[in-house]
């Protein structure tokens, strides 16, 4: 019997890296799968592909795909990620990120790469808490939710990513789940496709720590609160007001042409050489 | 041409340490304006973009230091410019350079501190901060220039040691030293050494992003350029992925160490005025040492003899020349604009009957020679 090798392999580190450090029903391996599944619907060769994140579950995702690599400090990948589109703007940059990471930590650059729109695809991993540490809260944890740090539940308000990143100026805005898997690959191929700062929001369970402090089931019935609770935009337009209050959209909410940093300052070199003659 | 080569120009520190990274190769600077040090990315968001290189302000120092590493990864020789308080936040980058060994340049005009502290005013707060502000063991070289043309320079060595040792290089000029302005006679191009980026010529398969060479150093291939490797602040093996085998771990980190500790020659650069016939001693480095040398002539004229030690790199310091100079001396003053920092060197590499003597102002203006000269009679 021949078995059949899925064209996915050839875009992981397959013999040296794994088994991953990623739990048991974590969403995270899925959204690889998605950026991969995107990445080769591009074309990309991988010698011109940078992955850079920052620290956290989400982070740890470059050391398994055979790119150019980057898992730099917390919450810093897009700035290490601008440094590298700028010095070499040939470059496809990527930056995988956890909510932790790109929001709290890491949300002074996501706000500033957005508002430069410099050519990078965020790609935000969103599982309600930070996973690596053991399940703390972060800007995303819903209200009254329970985590190791909010043990009486959740008194902050959390961040709409989406709504942030439309305000601070990103070409492109979508959100996707784990759970809708083919709508999340077109998501991340439309989102590679803009020119710009892009960003996609993929929520995405977290059984071992959040769902566990929240009772929230195993994998399967967190995948099941996916499918449950989230809808599409065009699911939106056919409801009635009030009755989409407790769902989260999923779709694409921003797809903008506006002139990427890295068109702009090449605008601007050639701008200051004609000042100077 | 903006680097005025073999012409006679009246400059300023700041502008100096401008010239000699475009002198350098810079390819990108990203920075965050603070002053005493925004000169340097003043004239750098000018100059750049003519020679279509990549200048960016970022939205903080963080941010700054983290972009430079990224752009040296892709292939570009990257510095910034900050001072105390940027430097403090500049620590996080400045471990994440050491720990993947990116050559990057970080300038700290030194202003007083701590915190806000003194930001027009000068001081040389920073050389622990430049030794041990990151956390962990890590290698440091930081070099600190005492005028306008050594800021030119400095900097250009500055890039040098940073692309030969693969590791960050701090450049400590102090506010003084960064505002002066003075008559500076550029070198020809051609007589100024610049060490390009290595790249490794092995084939793709055989590269090992930390190459176990006999000079601890290895070439760094840039992004793009078809070697496909990962980097981590992660403590790492030689292919760059994470690894937590002992043997690795203590590998990574005593390479870390060898390679500087094993080239100390390439690194150690001190001047030394009438070390060898004198009893005392001033140690001076940056805009101290200026005074240093005017308080030396004063002081000849009253006909008592001082020698002065000055090192221009500070890290590593040079250990064995202060054992060797200074150990039979009886008294060594050390001026500085601090409170006590490159003192405990000295002190460390001096025997107890070698007096070892401080001399501290810390209002933010400059050591006189008068006071260098008082406290060596004092003590003469």
């Amino acid at each position: 019997m021949s078995i059949t090798i899925p064209y996915e392999y050839k875009y992981l580190r397959a013999k040296k890296r794994f088994p991953h450090v990623w739990c048991p029903g974590c969403g995270i391996g899925i959204v690889m799968g998605s950026i991969i599944r995107a990445v080769d619907a591009m074309g990309w060769k991988k010698d011109d592909i940078v992955m850079v994140s920052g620290i956290g579950c989400t982070s740890r995702m470059p050391v398994y795909v055979d790119f150019n690599t980057l898992h730099t400090t917390h919450g810093r990948g897009l700035a290490f990620g601008t440094g590298v589109k700028m010095a070499n703007p040939k470059l496809n940059v990527m930056a995988v990120m956890g909510d932790g990471d790109s929001l709290a930590i890491g949300g002074n650059h996501i706000i500033h790469a957005a508002r430069r729109n410099i050519d990078i695809t965020a790609i935000i991993v969103n599982n309600n808490n930070y996973g690596m540490t053991g399940g703390q809260f972060s800007p995303t944890t819903p209200p009254d939710a329970k985590t190791s740090t909010t043990p009486y539940g959740m008194i902050e308000p959390g961040f709409d990513v989406c709504k942030l990143m439309d305000g601070a100026g990103a070409s492109f805005v979508a959100r996707g789940t784990v759970y809708h898997v083919t709508e999340l690959d077109n998501i991340i191929l439309k989102a590679f496709m803009k020119k710009g700062f892009s960003v996609v929001e993929a929520l995405a369970p977290c059984p071992t720590n959040f769902g566990r402090a929240n009772r929230l089931g195993g994998p399967v019935e967190m995948m099941k609160l996916l499918k449950d609770y989230t809808i599409n935009t065009s699911q939106l337009k056919v409801m009635k007001p009030g009755q989409a209050d407790d769902k989260i959209v999923r779709g694409i909410f921003v797809d903008r042409d506006s002139i990427s940093y890295d068109d702009r300052y090449r605008a601007l070199c050639e701008k200051a050489a004609e000042a100077e003659k | 041409m903006i680097v005025p080569w073999g012409e006679t120009r009246l400059v300023q520190g700041n502008e100096a340490v401008a010239l000699g990274a475009i002198a350098a190769g810079i390819g990108f600077f990203a920075g965050y304006p603070i002053t005493p040090s925004t000169e340097i990315a003043e004239l750098l968001a000018r100059y750049m973009p003519l020679l279509n290189k990549k200048w960016i302000q970022m939205e903080d120092e963080i941010a700054s230091i983290s972009a430079l590493i990224g752009g040296r990864l892709a292939g570009s020789k990257s510095m910034t410019a900050t001072s105390g308080p940027g430097f403090s936040l500049m620590q996080e980058g400045l471990g994440y350079a050491c720990m993947t060994e990116v050559p990057i340049v970080v300038v700290n005009v030194m202003r007083g501190g701590p915190s806000t502290g003194l930001p027009t005013q000068a001081a040389q707060g920073d050389v622990m901060q430049a030794r041990w502000g990151t956390h962990g063991d890590h290698p440091v070289i930081a070099l600190a220039p005492c005028n306008v043309k050594e800021c030119f320079e400095l900097t250009i060595r500055a890039f040098n040691l940073s692309e030969t040792f693969r590791t960050p290089v701090i450049l400590l000029p102090d506010e003084i030293i960064g505002h002066m302005r003075e008559r500076v006679v550029f070198p020809l191009k051609e007589d100024v050494h610049v060490v390009p980026m290595p790249v490794p010529d092995v084939p793709v398969e055989w590269y090992e992003h930390y190459h176990e060479s006999t000079l601890n150093v290895s070439p760094m291939a840039s992004f793009g350029s078809g070697y496909r490797y990962h980097v981590t602040g992660l403590t790492h093996d030689k292919d760059g992925f994470p690894t937590r085998k002992e043997n690795e771990v203590i590998a990574k980190m005593e390479r870390l160490k060898h390679k500087i500790t094993r080239r100390l020659d390439e690194l150690e650069d001190v001047e030394m005025h009438n070390v060898e016939e004198s009893s005392v001693v001033i140690f001076a480095y940056g805009s101290v040492y200026r005074s240093a040398l005017a308080a030396q002539a004063i002081l000849k004229k009253r006909r008592k003899t001082v020698g002065i030690f000055r090192p221009v790199t500070l890290w590593p310091f040079p250990d064995r020349t202060v054992k060797e100079m200074l150990d039979s001396k009886d008294v060594v003053l050390v001026p500085e604009l601090n409170q006590g920092q490159i003192i405990h060197e000295v002190e460390r590499m001096t025997r107890d009957s070698v007096r070892v003597v401080p001399l501290h102002r810390i209002d933010g203006y400059e050591i006189t020679p008068e006071e260098i000269v008082d406290a060596v009679m004092e003590v003469i």
